[in-house]
């Protein structure tokens, strides 16, 4: 939940300015504000490389956005040049006529050519900024979208490993805010980047092309500006970051109680989650607001100091105009610059950050495209033409981690419809079986084969279709009854679908929902209940018809009376099918083909029910000490 | 939006000084351009250089004045604008605090995560930037129109030509732009949506084969937004240089006016570069409101969304006038009672009466979705009834404070939460003034005394968010601990023990048993032998009672219970 508080807005450049400056990308956001904290990438250079090869192929667009940036820029840089030629004709003709010249007047032929001049400057100047920002939206988006596209790719091809060592937050972070991020500084900051530059200097060259000494004075405002910036944005980091924390508390705090809500109210705690809340809340505001306006003073002090240039060069100007040595068109047009100036450089300076925390965000996405991925299928993979069902484990070696080697030398041969229980206590890690088999993970040593085949020579593809499975970790999304129970196979037709619903005996429950089939989940699938959740999953592994079963006999969810039935309509599904039962009722158990006792992560004994007791295993303790105790229900799971 | 600004009313004091600081602070950057113009009309005209110097000196005073009141203003502004980000939590939480468990089903829990946090945050960032931005606006735009009207009134003709101009230019773009903002908000949403369904369904997905599906589901998504971003962002190309031309022929065509009107003798040259300075500081403050176009969209939305928590009432609240306690102590008793849910079609019970007494163990079993958590959740009033009456110790739930009721009882739910903070903490969450002993010996009732001294810090060991660092079955003997650490009247059970394996499951009903000897103890339980030995089982079959008894007694009269009997159990097991 914490993972997008970086949300300010960015700042609107302030006042001033001809350079193009483009609106937000669809987030709008991303860049850190004046005086935020900003993350750093841990190879700038390298990533900024990378990040440009994804705009190559649009290599002719985006040089001619920075050809158009070029001229906009020019040509609004030269205006203020020209307005104040025609200001020097007005000023010479009213002089003149105050003088008493004879004959002195406004010319007002020059003026109409300056007019002219400038409506022609100006008219280029926006149609190539236009452009620039036309082309660039293009650009922009289009290489965010390729970026998006091959992000979410390189995920499709990416082990289970990886998901497994991250939590999903962490992961759609880097797709969507890091993303939204990289996005909203290509359609906007970079242009601003190059209008910026580009105003600096030609700014400053329009300026010298006046007046040396007045350029020398509003140049000496940029270092003073600079320390001031710095020195204040030095202060309000820390409170940005004390914010930071307080709203991570306040958001845990948050979680905590709305996800515990039911706890709360039944111990009557609501004054206690009350009272923490607001000293929380009321930390965040002692932060927040400090944050706030430390950073606040920075443009106010920006433009004192661009007021004082501002100041200096009407003096200076009104001086030197007096002395004859400039004229006072000049002077308006260098006011002009001296206010072109301060803005460009503020933007550089918000920019710097906002390429930084933009890099950074690169960075994280690209960290994702390096992950290493999921061993190719087969060049040509063999394809199992009428499936048995008959698995073999052959010397398999395997463990998550290297060094922790979990099943040491397996075996296990189950022939064609033998079921095969699979009983241990609670994170005996039962997963473990069901990501070899299906291939999720690789196996460190021996073989599993299906028919014969090893499934290294299948196509992950074939050999996933050849099992259903159905867990304790449903899996519905947000859509229709219909849709979600059709997953199981493509191009299923009603009929199909409501017989797997029958089977299943889901029919009954989702008729009563007010749409029926048409029904559509919500985003966290709360509109229907655990229960009915697992129903929908097994008809969702009826529809599939596989060769093999995996079933979990989720006790937690479907139970009692609906199990019976769901238990008959899986004993006609697991007739003539190989099925692996992670087992919890004891009939399942005993009426096993063989039962795999799983203790942390390995199989430690395997045999028929009878066989284990007479080993006196673990299994034999597990079963008897429940005999013992005079109860008969082996509780595991 | 406008409707959560009511929370802006208790900051109207700092507001009010930020309005007054800004107008201030607008009229300091109005005012220099004049002094330029006194500077260059009086200055320079009759070549008066101290006259320069002195002018210059009142324009620096005036800029230092309009930051003092720019960095006030600032103050101030943050202040307000965190203050209501403050006030709108507190009012968002403290609302949900009082929500029924109804209202959390309604919205979702994730859904109100984020709408009492990012959603204010947005709201809260919106506020600053109108205040920063938004408030300067319309004063730089009537205070630059008063200088221009006082400078050269009938020049000032100009504006009534330009204004409507841009205004209409902002107004068509705007009409276009908020729809496509709106949009973008509502596609990206959407392909947050895919994404994290892939995340959370990739076992599944690759399983069913459905890799490619869920790539073109992803793409199309992906391309939604691109093709609406694109159009958005060409029409906002469109935005910038229409302004800025607008603003640019403006000044022409006052350097062409302005220059009659000076050939005329009506007019100063530096009236003229002043007036030209209130121009683009008119034209200016109409840009900045449009730079909200990103901003308001995407506020509005968590508007919406804030607002929809705090218009849902709770459904459940106290009784003006409690019924006075009676001298009973554990009695529970259902009459009658029926329950839907919101918007169901069946009722989820029906009928349902029995009673409950202290020192038995009434046990509830049934198949998924036959009433048994609906009906257990009814008795510390987490819904109401919709007909019919839930009595504890004689007195109608609804009668009771809800404070009162829930102290009665030692609830636990079917999934084990705990909280960020020590074991000792977590089990002292059912009583606050426990003792050490208490503590320790709920504990060891429920089991978990074993593995917390096995920890390094025992009581003292630290429980992470969530409680990840526990396992499932430890995470559930603690929340039996928590409940067992009240010495509640009523214990309820819900389905609790099914993450732990069976020895601990019957060491702990063993104990269990000693400790609940005066209470009455209601077990929701999915497995036969759990409910074996209990007092009374009431056995639930589509939300309709099916029978109430004993063991014996059901095996010989109630189809239903033994069904789930023989589905659990091998025949020779049952003898």
């Amino acid at each position: 939940m914490s993972q997008s508080h970086n949300q300010s807005a960015r700042k609107p450049g302030g006042f001033g300015g001809k350079g193009g400056r483009g609106h937000g990308g669809p987030g709008g956001h991303g860049g850190p504000g004046m005086g935020m904290p900003v993350e750093k990438a841990k190879d700038f250079k390298g990533t900024l490389k990378r990040l440009m090869t994804y705009m190559r192929p649009f290599r002719l667009q985006l040089g001619s956005v920075v050809l158009m940036a070029v001229l906009s820029t020019v040509f609004a840089i030269l205006s203020p040049r020209v307005m104040g030629d025609a200001t020097n004709v007005l000023f010479e003709g009213i002089m003149g006529k105050i003088q008493g010249v004879p004959g002195a007047a406004i010319d007002f032929d020059a003026i109409g050519r300056i007019i002219l001049y400038l409506l022609g400057l100006y008219l280029l100047s926006s149609l190539f900024s236009y452009f620039q920002q036309y082309l660039m939206a293009d650009v922009s988006q289009k290489t965010v979208y390729n970026l998006r596209k091959q992000v979410n790719d390189k995920l499709s091809r990416l082990p289970l490993k990886y998901y497994d060592a991250r939590t999903h937050g962490e992961i759609l972070s880097r797709v969507t805010n890091d993303m939204d991020n990289i996005s909203s500084t290509l359609q906007q900051s970079m242009t601003q980047l190059i209008s910026s530059v580009l105003t600096i200097i030609g700014v400053i060259v329009m300026m010298l092309s006046i007046s040396p000494l007045m350029t020398l004075i509003a140049i000496l405002t940029i270092p003073l500006s600079i320390a001031a910036i710095t020195s204040i944005a030095k202060r309000s980091q820390q409170q940005f970051v004390r914010q930071q924390k307080e709203l991570g508390l306040l958001n845990g705090h948050v979680e905590e109680m709305y996800t515990g809500h039911k706890v709360v109210k039944a111990f009557g705690r609501e004054q206690q989650s009350l009272q923490q809340f607001s000293e929380i809340n009321e930390r965040l505001y002692e932060a927040g607001w400090k944050a706030q306006f430390i950073s606040g003073v920075i443009m106010p002090i920006m433009s004192f100091i661009g007021n004082i240039g501002y100041v200096l060069v009407a003096v200076v100007g009104g001086i030197l105009v007096l002395k004859e040595r400039i004229k006072i068109g000049d002077v308006q047009a260098f006011i002009q610059y001296t206010r072109q100036l301060s803005q460009p450089i503020a933007q550089t300076a918000n920019i710097a950050n906002i390429i930084q925390s933009t890099v950074a965000s690169s960075e994280r996405v690209f960290e994702v495209m390096d992950e290493a991925e999921e061993i190719p299928d087969p060049a040509n993979p063999v394809t199992i033409k009428d499936p048995q069902g008959e698995v073999s484990f052959n010397h398999v070696r395997f463990g998550y981690q290297d060094q922790a080697v979990l099943i040491e030398d397996m075996n296990i041969h189950a022939s064609k419809g033998q079921t095969i229980a699979i009983v241990g206590p609670t994170g005996a890690g039962k997963t473990t079986l069901i990501n070899l088999l299906m291939r999720f993970y690789e196996v460190n040593g021996g073989s599993i084969t299906i028919d014969g085949v090893n499934i290294t020579d299948m196509s992950r593809g074939d050999l996933r279709s050849l099992f259903g499975m159905v867990l304790q970790d449903t899996w519905l999304f947000n859509g229709t009854i219909r849709d979600n129970i059709a997953y199981g196979r493509e191009g299923a037709t009603e009929e199909e679908i409501i017989e797997a619903a029958k089977t299943a005996h889901a029919d009954h429950f989702i008729r009563t929902l007010p749409d029926g089939y048409d029904t559509i989940l919500n985003e966290e699938a709360s509109n229907i209940s655990q229960g009915q959740k697992q129903l929908l999953t097994i008809a969702r592994a009826v529809l599939a018809d596989p060769a093999i079963l995996i079933l979990d006999e989720a006790t937690s969810s479907v139970d009692t009376r609906t199990e019976i039935y769901i238990q008959k309509a899986m004993n006609e599904l697991m007739k003539g099918r190989t099925s692996f039962v992670i087992a919890h009722r004891l009939s399942t158990i005993k009426d096993a083909d063989m039962i795999l006792v799983m203790n942390q992560g390995s199989v430690i004994e395997q045999g028929t029910h009878d066989e284990l007791l007479a080993q006196g295993g673990f299994y034999a303790d597990l079963y008897n000490s429940q005999f013992s105790k005079g109860g008969f229900d082996l509780e595991v799971g | 939006m406008i409707k959560l600004f009511r929370f802006v009313k208790p900051f109207w004091l700092p507001i009010l000084a930020v309005l007054v600081l800004v107008f201030f602070q607008s009229l300091s950057e109005l005012y220099l351009p004049t002094l330029m113009a006194d500077i260059v009309d009086i200055g320079v005209v009759n070549g008066d250089t101290p006259y320069i110097w002195k002018v210059g000196s009142v324009m620096l005073l005036v800029a230092l004045g309009g930051m003092l009141c720019s960095i006030a203003a600032s103050y101030f502004s943050s202040r307000a604008a965190t203050g209501f980000g403050k006030l709108l939590r507190a009012k968002v939480f403290n609302h949900v605090e009082n929500f029924s468990l109804e209202e959390f089903d309604k919205v979702g829990t994730a859904s109100l995560i984020t709408r009492t946090t990012n959603d204010i945050t947005q709201i809260q960032q919106v506020l600053i930037m109108m205040l920063r931005m938004m408030v300067m606006a319309p004063m730089l735009c009537i205070g630059g129109i008063i200088m221009a009207v006082s400078k050269d009134a009938t020049l000032s003709l100009i504006f009534v030509v330009i204004l409507p101009v841009l205004a209409l230019a902002v107004f068509l773009i705007a009409r276009k732009g908020i729809p496509l903002f709106k949009a973008i908000q509502k596609k990206i949403d959407k392909l947050n949506l895919v994404m994290r369904e892939n995340l959370t369904g990739i076992r599944v997905i690759r399983s069913f084969n459905r890799v490619q599906h869920e790539k073109m589901r992803f793409d199309e998504a992906n391309y939604d937004l691109t093709d609406t971003s694109i159009k958005v962002n060409k029409i906002m190309a469109f935005m910038m240089p229409i302004m800025m031309l607008v603003m640019n022929l403006s000044s022409v065509a006052i350097i062409w006016f302005g220059g009659l009107r000076i050939q005329a003798e009506s007019m100063q040259v530096g009236d003229l570069m002043a007036f030209l300075q209130y121009a683009m500081q008119i034209m200016f403050s109409l840009l900045m409101v449009s730079m909200m176009f990103v901003m308001i969209p995407r506020a509005s939305a968590s508007a919406v969304r804030i607002n929809e928590v705090l218009d849902m009432a709770p459904v459940i609240n106290d009784a003006e006038t409690t019924a006075p306690a009676t001298g009973q102590k554990g009695h529970v008793e259902f009459q009658n009672v029926s329950f839907s849910y919101p918007g169901a079609e069946k009722p989820a019970i029906q009928d349902i009466s029995f009673a409950a007494r202290p020192g038995e163990v009434t046990a509830i079993i049934g198949g998924t979705g036959s009433g048994k958590s609906t009906l257990i959740n009814l008795i510390p009033r987490f819904y109401d009834v919709n007909e019919g009456r839930v009595l504890v110790n004689g007195i109608d739930v609804r009668e009771m404070s809800q404070q009162k009721l829930r102290a009665k009882i030692g609830f636990v739910p079917q999934q084990a939460v705990l909280f960020t903070g020590t074991i000792s903490d977590n089990i002292r969450y059912g009583k606050e003034d426990a003792s050490d002993e208490e503590v320790r010996h709920a504990a060891e009732i429920a089991q978990a005394a074993d593995f917390i001294s096995k920890m390094e810090q025992g009581y003292d060991s630290p429980i992470a968010q969530g409680g990840t660092n526990v396992s499932g079955g430890q995470k559930q003997r603690l929340s039996i601990a928590r409940a067992l650490v009240r010495q509640a009247e009523i214990y309820i059970f819900d389905d609790s023990f099914s993450a732990l394996d069976f020895k601990t499951d019957s060491r702990l009903r063993a104990a269990l048993k000693q400790e609940t000897q005066e209470s009455t103890v209601i077990i929701v339980a999915q497995r036969v032998s759990t409910v074996l030995d209990a007092d009374q089982i009431i056995v639930m079959d589509e939300s309709r009672i099916a029978g109430i008894g004993k063991h014996q007694e059901l095996m010989e009269t109630c189809d239903v219970y033994r069904e789930i009997v023989l589905s659990q159990l091998s025949e020779e097991e049952i003898a």
